[in-house]
């Protein structure tokens, strides 16, 4: 039963991503990414973490990507053109370096997938409860998590900065 | 009670897993049909309430007093012409009404309406009274209430029209503003209960204080239950905040260019979503189905008192108020709520450490 949500599930994620780059209206390329990240929250209750799966959905399903869709709908994008658009991107210098960073990324999933091979992932209820979570974050991560605050927080700063009208 | 009923079952061939299943399944039907009628029920009221306050009848004609009335708005609804401007974006366009729709009546889904039950002796164990028993149910209702938007801002953008892309627009944007003030009116209050979990934390409110007033969390969360209305109201997009649909900016809002069952569709949803946050209203602050002079298994008349309460709270407000101002409403969300929400759950968190509640 797990298995046969899973396959479900993994495809429509796989297939999902791929629909989004296959848009040319931008609009649906952010539905898709939508659905790409419901299937990966059903991944993980799967893994039997409801925790992470809600917060999937809700930083990156809801918040996030309603920001997407927000910046999308006010500059208006036009529909991409296939005769203009593209073809003055695809000169050498950027095929090249695309190129390259296909080879990184193949080589990098490669690499990362023969770590795993064979290795179920251990799935323990008391480690994906929010008490354990919230644990781990302050105490063993609390160095990295800070950070991360810390950053944001810094972004969040320029933004606004950014975005300030120059005062005269 | 019904003990020898389950008895008699399971002598046939029903064994108390199979009967558990049965049980779990009518409930779910039970309560997608309860949304729907509670629809209906609340166009009535909403037309009641409205009539009242402006010193009329309301409607009268159709029906002992106009009871009928929300039957015949259906028909008319379902017998009117689908319309689809010429530009519009085809696929979005039909799916934002459904999606809309989906996620109103998937957020209910988790929401606990009675003590857990073993309807009389019928069942082995006693189930939950929830469509869906999650352990962090109170996540999935946000989650799910987040996802919510998308129906009306995809509404707004695939119409093509400059009214229902600027109600579509104002949606996202109030959407955005209020949902922090409302997550963190919710996380004061799983700090109070230790649990995500809605059955725990109405369970967490049982009880009195001094032997008279109820342990219900608005009277420890006052200011608590103050946000999450006021952000209940802005998240399901009703007066005093419905900008996204400002008839007289607007049009219509977001739902301009629908008409017949895509336009039902928006109607039924907010409907719904109005249900759906009394309910959670209910469920945080007001002790769901606790209170005083009834016996526990008549828990669901308080449940559904206290959220008939609010929903006329909705609606009495909605006839009441004036809408305000775009710009004053969203200064009010971000520099008065949001401030207001950070300090009570500042507040809460430091007496949660210190007095250990």
């Amino acid at each position: 039963m797990d298995a046969l949500f899973f396959w479900i599930l993994a495809a429509a994620a796989v297939v999902a991503s791929l629909l989004v780059i296959g848009q040319r209206n931008p609009m649906h390329s952010v539905m898709w990414l939508i659905v790409s990240f419901c299937a990966l929250s059903g991944l993980y209750v799967l893994l039997g973490a409801p925790f992470v799966a809600a917060i999937q959905i809700i930083i990156y399903a809801g918040a996030i990507m309603v920001l997407f869709l927000f910046v999308v709908m006010l500059l208006n994008v036009p529909t991409e053109t296939p005769t203009e658009g593209p073809r003055r991107l695809l000169t050498a210098g950027p095929r090249r370096f695309g190129a390259v960073l296909a080879v990184v990324l193949v080589a990098e999933l490669a690499w990362a997938l023969r770590r795993v091979q064979g290795a179920a992932m251990p799935v323990n209820a008391a480690e994906t409860s929010v008490h354990a979570i919230g644990l781990r974050l302050y105490r063993d991560y609390a160095f990295a998590f800070e950070a991360t605050s810390v950053l944001i927080l810094v972004a969040m700063v320029g933004a606004v900065i950014l975005a300030r009208r120059e005062s005269k | 009670m019904l003990a020898p009923v389950a008895a008699w079952l399971g002598a046939h061939g029903v064994s108390p897993f199979m009967l558990r299943l049965i049980v779990q399944l009518g409930l779910i039907v039970a309560v997608f049909f309860a949304l729907q009628i509670s629809a209906a029920v609340l166009v009535y009221m909403e037309r009641k309430v409205a009539a009242l306050v402006q010193q009329r009848y309301g409607p009268y004609l159709v029906g002992p007093h106009g009871l009928m009335q929300p039957l015949a708005d259906i028909v008319k609804l379902m017998f009117k012409e689908e319309l689809r401007p010429k530009t519009a974006d085809t696929a979005l366009f039909y799916v934002a009404p459904v999606l809309s729709a989906v996620a109103a009546f998937a957020a209910f889904s988790v929401v606990p309406f009675g003590a857990d039950t073993t309807l009389f002796g019928l069942l082995d164990r006693p189930i939950h009274l929830a469509a869906a028993d999650v352990n962090v149910g109170l996540l999935v209702i946000f989650a799910i209430t987040s996802m919510g938007v998308y129906g009306i801002v995809l509404a707004g953008w695939a119409s093509n029209s400059k009214y229902s892309l600027l109600g579509g627009l104002r949606s996202s944007a109030q959407m955005i503003s209020y949902e922090l003030s409302y997550g963190l009116s919710f996380a004061a209050v799983i700090m109070l209960a230790g649990s995500l979990s809605l059955g725990h934390i109405v369970d967490a409110q049982a009880g009195y204080w001094f032997g008279v007033i109820p342990k219900w969390y608005i009277f420890i969360q006052p200011l608590g239950f103050f946000i999450f209305l006021t952000a209940g109201v802005a998240e399901t997009n009703r007066a005093p905040f419905d900008f996204p649909e400002a008839e007289q900016e607007l049009v219509a809002g977001y739902h301009t260019e629908y008409s017949s069952m895509s336009f039902a569709l928006f109607f039924l949803a907010e409907y719904v979503n109005m249900v759906t946050v009394s309910a959670v209203a209910t469920d945080l602050f007001l002790g769901g189905w606790h209170g005083p002079f009834l016996p526990e298994w008549l828990g669901g008349v308080w449940f559904f008192g206290k959220l008939f309460a609010i929903l006329f709270f909705y609606i009495w407000m909605r006839w009441t108020l004036p809408r305000y101002r775009y710009d004053q409403f969203m200064e009010f969300g971000w520099k008065y709520l949001l401030p207001a929400a950070v300090i009570n759950l500042l507040v809460t968190a430091a007496v949660v450490v210190y007095f250990g509640f």
